[in-house]
């Protein structure tokens, strides 16, 4: 029951319920009622209500997201989009999601059931478990794991897995043909990924994100920009989202690893990467812009409302303009571009902190100032003179000539 | 502007090598005999640089069959009509495949195959183009009864 | 490492295929090993249906071969029909399928490139831009035949109907807002890295291959061939007009999105230069009968179309409708050599070169 207890929503709810002696300060009302004996009633009863509420939270997230990257989408392409069902359209998720629950549930005869059947679930019960552990607010959190870092590692690798299993199980060469390309991508994005990663724990000297989001004076995506850039970059691909929809491509591979699922099994595909998408936007907001932090005239929880939605549009403006890379360019970005950017960044970040254990700030201001000549150094070299090489495709820009009369 | 020969200069730059080939000279083209054939359009292609097979089609003209070969050169700027009758009967018509001269022809030539039944000898995936494997009849000829 | 052959069906229902092409594909891992091209799901028959109906009444059928740029389909069964029969066209008449025609080339152009783009997976959004300016096109050819797709507006000897008055201010402002439009295009598209990646030395088509494949079109003039028949072979008033033939480099997927972008700008010129040139008059001479009964007799008149040389080699037997009516689809003919051009590459790339060889199924199959 430890790191729960540390949580001030989930004490606030426990003290309202139980009679335990160390809740009286927190009582606002007296109402509760659950002798301290029977606590572990009032522990799980507070607990249930919570995960209600976030598994709920989660999934009208999910519904808000479908329609603002439709919205916003529909923004970039000059057009209106959703607009019929509802104010600008507010129900159009609703009405998708009515649709996709009543579609027939197809089984193709070649596919493997009981995998089948396994790999949406597998897609959707990890991303449930990251929201529980993200700070919202300066108060408001549910549980504060010390490892908190790792935990997000581990757990966002999980969906490679299910992609392999849903491209295996369909029995279609489609989707065998996205398994194995998401096996092959997300595995190598893992690791720029974690190494991006391991700059914020380097620079936080904690793997919990309440220690991550307290160390950021300056938001490590101003203060650390090359982790930033290849941690984004590298979650793009996590997530395959364009420009790295390989997995799903949808002129190529019709939906690659999804395309014999239908019903409620596409719909929890569905879910799963529109929640990997909030999920792993809170995530890079708890990274690299300070979390809940900010000018405390507007509550912290507003500020990362903001920040999430802003990073969230970021992904979606990316699937706006982007198209796609072929399968051997992204791998040769992950391991010959975004792996060495990733260390250089973790290599200059360790050495600051040896010679600066504990910034003052002009210390914080001469690091930002390091990291940035770094990082431009290091986005030229890469962007301008490796990147001939970078994709085997000496690219050129050019243009047509004329026939002579 | 594309000079369009007429059957004349056709046979005024076949005459010398394929005197004997030359079955028909029209009012713009020139029909070539069957046997053979390809000899000409290596000619033509190679010595007289016609590079571009504009088109191959087929028409059935009731008594027999045509195979009718418009011909380009992209570097003179002229093009020219060859024709092949394909025998004297309907029975059983076909032609060589000009495939081996201009790979052009691959396509057109099925197609010709599937809709005319002509057959091309020595055309690479002799099979049918649009229509499925098992139709019965070609349905361009005017005997095929819609 | 070896590993086992797999080999896939791809279409004729999928996302890319434009239509319903079907590709039967064999792959190593993801490396194209063979590709053969298998059509045929479209055939409706027309060049049979054609020796039914009168020569007026095959211009419908034109429309519906390559339903992307029915105009020029129109234009070259017209200029076939009218060289068969000797009519004279009128003046106007020919000024109007001229600026139809380029007008049409403009939108198919624009399908092209922003199903080019598509194919890349950019999510639609260089599509819709595209598909916005060809709307604009549509909507002109509304006012002019009152039809948006399957135009039929050319009848042997002109047009049927005059462009109304309100069609000329509008035409104006598409041609001023156009250049605007191209470039905010090539801004998003011509110097994206990732395009550029994507789509440079991949599937190169090399000069004689190309001639020698009877591919003509932009897919030639991308190959660095310079072969445009409105400037070898100058049909209706091209001989007036003055335009520039934007050819290729390197012959690959690249070169032919910037050659088919910069056509459309050569296109708009050459509407500017019609709008300069047309005079008012008859827009069909009052002579052309209602059912043309051409002389016995044969036909080809080659024409420049969007994918290439589009001819209609026209057999009459002096009947009020063709003894035969073959049409020289350069859809077709340009997927010749798509499996030479594939092989070796990846999976990702087939359908780019697909897109980049601009086919329309409907002229495909016919």
């Amino acid at each position: 029951m430890g790191p729960v207890r540390e949580s001030f929503i989930f004490e606030f709810l426990y003290c309202h319920l139980s009679l335990e002696a160390s809740c009286s300060s927190v009582r606002i009302i007296n109402i509760a009622f659950i002798p301290e004996s029977l606590s572990w009633i009032s522990f799980s009863l507070t607990a249930f209500f919570w995960i209600f509420v976030f598994v709920n939270a989660a999934l009208v997230g999910v519904l808000a997201l479908i329609w603002g990257e439709r919205r916003l989408i529909g923004k970039f392409q000059a057009r209106l989009g959703p607009n019929r069902w509802g104010p600008l359209g507010l129900f159009t998720p609703v009405a998708d999601a009515i649709k996709v629950m009543f579609k027939e549930d197809i089984e193709p005869t070649l596919s493997d059931k009981l995998i089948y059947v396994l790999a949406p679930i597998l897609m959707v019960v990890p991303v449930f478990m990251i929201f529980p552990i993200i700070p919202y607010g300066a108060k408001t959190f549910l549980t504060n794991i010390s490892v908190g870092v790792v935990f997000v590692l581990a757990i966002t690798s999980i969906n490679s897995l299910s992609v392999l299993m849903a491209g295996w199980a369909s029995g279609n060469r489609f989707a065998i043909i996205g398994g194995i390309r998401a096996v092959a991508m997300l595995l190598s994005y893992e690791i720029p990924m974690g190494i991006s990663a391991a700059g914020v724990v380097i620079v936080a000297g904690s793997l919990s994100l309440s220690g991550v989001v307290d160390s950021q004076v300056i938001p490590n995506a101003i203060f650390q920009p090359l982790g930033f850039i290849t941690f984004l970059i590298a979650s793009t691909a996590e997530l395959n989202r364009s420009p790295f929809d390989i997995t799903e491509a949808e002129s190529e591979l019709v939906a690659g690893y999804m395309t014999d699922y239908s019903s409620m099994k596409f719909g929890l595909f569905y879910l799963g990467e529109f929640m990997a998408t909030i999920a792993s936007s809170a995530i890079i907001v708890t990274f690299y812009f300070s979390g809940w932090r900010g000018p405390s005239f507007i509550p912290s929880e507003i500020w990362f409302l903001a920040k999430w939605i802003g990073v969230i549009a970021i992904f979606i403006w990316f699937r706006a303009t982007f198209p796609r890379l072929r399968i051997d360019q992204i791998m040769s970005l992950a391991w010959k571009g975004l792996f060495e950017l990733s260390l250089i960044n973790v290599l200059v970040l360790a050495l600051m902190i040896a010679i600066w254990p504990d910034p003052t700030g002009m210390q914080l201001l001469l690091m930002t100032a390091i990291n940035w000549i770094v990082f431009l150094a290091s986005v030229y070299i890469f962007g301008k003179i490796l990147s001939p090489n970078l994709t085997g495709n000496k690219i050129k820009k050019r243009s047509v000539i004329y026939g002579l009369d | 502007m594309t000079r369009v020969l007429t059957g004349s200069d056709i046979e005024n730059i076949l005459s010398s090598k394929f005197k004997n080939q030359i079955e028909f000279i029209g009012d713009d083209y020139v029909q070539v005999i069957n046997k053979d054939s390809l000899d000409v359009f290596n000619y033509l292609k190679i010595d007289q640089n016609y590079d571009l097979l504009s088109s191959v089609t087929s028409v059935d003209r009731i008594s027999h069959f045509e195979v009718v070969y418009h011909l380009t050169s992209l570097q003179k700027n002229e093009s020219m009509v060859i024709k092949i009758k394909c025998g004297a009967d309907r029975i059983d018509p076909n032609v060589k495949s000009v495939v081996s001269v201009w790979r052009g022809a691959e396509l057109q030539e099925r197609e010709i195959y599937d809709l005319m039944g002509i057959m091309f000898e020595g055309h690479p995936n002799m099979k049918r183009l649009l229509l499925w494997e098992n139709f019965e009849g070609h349905p361009l000829r005017k005997d095929f009864v819609s | 490492m070896s590993t086992e052959l797999v080999t896939m069906n791809i279409g004729p229902i999928h996302p890319s295929t434009h239509g319903v092409f079907r590709m039967r594909v064999t792959f190593d891992g993801e490396t194209i090993i063979d590709a053969e091209p298998i059509i045929g799901y479209l055939h409706r028959g027309s060049e049979k249906l054609a020796e039914e109906r009168t020569y007026t009444q095959v211009v419908t059928l034109t429309d519906r071969m390559d339903y992307t740029a029915s105009m020029t389909n129109n234009q070259a069964y017209i200029l076939s029909v009218e060289k068969l029969s000797g009519i004279t066209p009128s003046e106007r008449g020919v000024w109007l399928r001229m600026i139809a025609s380029e007008l049409q080339r403009i939108a198919a152009h624009s399908v092209a490139i922003g199903f080019l783009i598509n194919d890349l997976g950019a999510w639609h959004t260089p599509l819709l831009y595209l598909l916005r300016e060809r709307e604009k096109i549509l909507e002109l050819f509304e006012m002019m035949c009152g039809a948006r797709i399957t135009n039929s507006y050319l009848r042997p000897g002109g047009v049927f109907m005059d462009a109304p008055d309100e069609f000329w201010p509008s035409l104006n402002r598409f041609l001023d807002e156009m250049p605007n439009r191209l470039d905010d295009i090539e801004n998003l598209l011509t110097d994206n890295e990732i395009i550029l990646a994507r789509t440079q030395n991949v599937a190169i088509l090399d000069k004689n291959d190309a001639i020698n494949a009877s591919i003509t079109g932009p897919m030639l003039r991308a190959s660095g061939v310079d072969w445009d028949l409105r400037h070898r072979n100058p049909y209706d008033y091209y001989e007036k007009i003055s335009f520039r033939r934007p050819l290729g480099t390197v012959g690959d997927n690249n070169d032919r999105y910037l050659v088919r972008l910069h056509e459309i700008r050569e296109s708009l010129k050459i509407v500017e230069q019609c709008l300069d040139l047309i005079e008012p008059g008859p827009v069909q001479p009052e002579e052309v009968p209602f059912l043309v009964r051409p002389p016995k007799g044969e036909s080809y008149v080659p024409i420049e179309a969007p994918k290439g040389e589009l001819g209609f080699y026209l057999v009459s037997d002096g009947g009020i409708s063709p003894f035969r009516c073959h049409v020289r689809a350069p859809s077709l003919i340009n997927l010749t050599l798509l499996r030479d051009m594939v092989i070796g590459y990846k999976i990702a790339d087939l359908f780019v070169t697909f897109g980049s060889i601009d086919v329309n199924m409907g002229e495909v199959d016919r």
